[in-house]
């Protein structure tokens, strides 16, 4: 365990040291939360018919989203596991007395974490302060507050064992564009990080609902502004950690298979 | 323009070398926009118009500026990608050849795995304009030309202040992406729409409005007033480009190389 935690350490300030990165990211993410609450604004403004989700939440859905982008994106980049399997240089890992699924597992939490750290505190704070239509709401109550930490921290775990399997997936194909974004453009779509699900229509919804990507994203944001009661966010919490178990296990069983048959490449 | 030709063959030669991977980025690069248009016809669906525009209108809204996007992404991906030309050093050996530093830049990188986005936009504008009760003029057709080229323009003059900012930098900005993703996304709406001093800002300065919501307005016959000042407005990207040259040419005076 401690071998992680130190893996983990060590990402997380190798991440912290890319600041300037981290001031563009945040200017770019402002600009895109303001846009697209003013594009929200515009529909809502003429529709005379009750909506599923009301602009004060999808308000606060867009803002979380660009706020905690780091934890939700599917499609979080690190070339160096590509590099490694691809490259050869798995058989390093190989030799090392740990676990490679932990090790890539905690190596993936670290970046992730290392740049919502560097990114979320300024954003919060601005959309905190914006005017009206635009600021972003305190959830509606603690208990609220606190299932959507809980549920986003799992979100996170869920993200993180799914872009596990998308790395795994390389061992088989050996050429990671491609096949990956697509898999990154659907999981995304479904997570709602392009239109919030409540807004899709129900046969979509459906869909969405039976995949994981759902509970990344979409589920913490709507905990946090209490469009989903807190009732039904404990079960929702407890359907993510069944998705967690099921795809660490698959990730982990996957890997061993890969392992048992891998080539390394080069020389 | 004959070189220019040869670095494009050049490198189309090239990445055809890998072809699984160049077939699989291109229909990854179709599925991106279709997600983001999938999403603004789920909205259409639920709300049925926004601010009085039509879902057709704005399919033809996001269609030119995803085209103009697609093709300045194909073209002068070598501005977006110069961090590294100038980190590395290699800008230096552009210097010495006889020919001009912008067309060599341009050539050194073609993504044609764009073309995936290029179908993708033609799909929509097709759809849109399908749909879409215009009585089609030769003035209008034209117009339609220079709002997808004024949009190129756009795009590639940000490109290339990027890539000026980089000669002092060394490193790439990320800066740079507020006003080529985010100018796109939001170019996808007609502009007025949104908060006013959003359209002040990417009418008069940055004119992203001039490339489809202004010459829009004249196409479906909305316009009010001279029909052929709202035809012109996409002019007004060829001027966008020009303070941007010229600051592409300062730069270059004041490049210091990094050595190798």
């Amino acid at each position: 365990m401690n071998a992680y935690l130190s893996v983990w350490r060590l990402r997380f300030i190798n991440g912290m040291q890319y600041r300037a990165a981290a001031y563009a990211g945040m200017a770019t993410q402002l600009f895109f939360g303001l846009v697209f609450i003013m594009i929200f604004v515009a529909f809502y403004q003429h529709s005379t018919q009750e909506q599923p989700i009301s602009l004060k939440d999808v308000i606060s859905y867009t803002w979380l989203q660009q706020i905690f982008l780091a934890f939700i994106m599917l499609w979080f980049r690190d070339n160096e596991i590509f590099q490694l399997i691809t490259g050869g240089n798995i058989a390093y890992e190989l030799c090392r007395p740990c676990g490679i699924y932990e090790f890539w597992f905690s190596k993936l939490l670290a970046q992730r974490v290392s740049s919502a750290a560097l990114r979320c505190f300024p954003i919060l704070i601005v959309a905190f302060l914006l005017p009206r239509p635009y600021r972003l709401q305190l959830p509606p109550s603690l208990t609220a507050g606190l299932l959507f930490v809980v549920s986003l921290l799992l979100g996170l775990l869920v993200v993180v064992s799914i872009s596990m399997l998308i790395y795994i997936s390389v061992f088989w194909t050996m050429s990671p564009v491609g096949s990956t974004l697509l898999i990154a453009v659907a999981g995304e779509f479904f997570a709602g990080l392009v239109i919030p699900v409540p807004l899709m229509p129900a046969w979509l919804q459906q869909i969405a609902n039976a995949l994981p990507f759902r509970w990344t994203a979409d589920f913490p944001f709507r905990v946090y502004s209490g469009q989903i009661p807190q009732a039904e966010a404990l079960w929702g919490i407890l359907i993510q950690l069944l998705w967690l178990a099921a795809l660490v296990g698959f990730g982990r069983w996957s890997l061993h298979r890969a392992l048992r048959q891998v080539v390394v490449q080069g020389g | 323009m004959r070189l220019y030709m040869h670095y494009l063959a050049i490198q189309f030669k090239s990445q055809m070398q890998y072809r699984t991977s160049f077939w699989l980025l291109t229909v990854g690069q179709f599925f991106i926009p279709f997600s983001v248009f999938a999403g603004l016809y789920f909205m259409f669906e639920r709300f049925g118009q926004v601010q009085g525009w039509s879902f057709y209108e704005v399919a033809l809204c996001f269609a030119v500026i995803h085209l103009a996007f697609s093709f300045s992404e194909c073209f002068s991906r070598g501005f977006d990608a110069f961090s590294t030309l100038v980190g590395s050093g290699d800008f230096d050996r552009l210097l010495v050849r006889p020919r001009t530093t912008a067309l060599q830049v341009l050539g050194s990188k073609f993504e044609f795995t764009r073309f995936g986005r290029l179908l993708q936009s033609c799909l929509v504008l097709a759809v849109a304009l399908i749909h879409l009760p215009v009585a089609w003029t030769a003035a209008k057709a034209v117009t339609m030309l220079l709002m997808v080229t004024s949009g190129v323009m756009i795009f590639t003059g940000i490109f290339m202040l990027a890539a000026t900012l980089c000669f002092w930098t060394i490193e790439g900005l990320e800066i740079a992406n507020i006003f080529t993703d985010g100018g796109r996304e939001m170019a996808q709406y007609p502009l007025n729409i949104y908060q006013k001093w959003v359209t002040v800002f990417f009418t008069f300065i940055i004119p992203f409005g001039c490339v489809n919501y202004l010459p829009m307005l004249y196409i479906l016959g909305r316009a009010d007033g001279n029909g052929i000042l709202y035809m012109l407005t996409p002019l007004a990207g060829f001027a966008f480009m020009l303070p941007c040259v010229l600051v592409w040419q300062f730069g270059v005076r004041h490049y210091r190389s990094t050595g190798s």
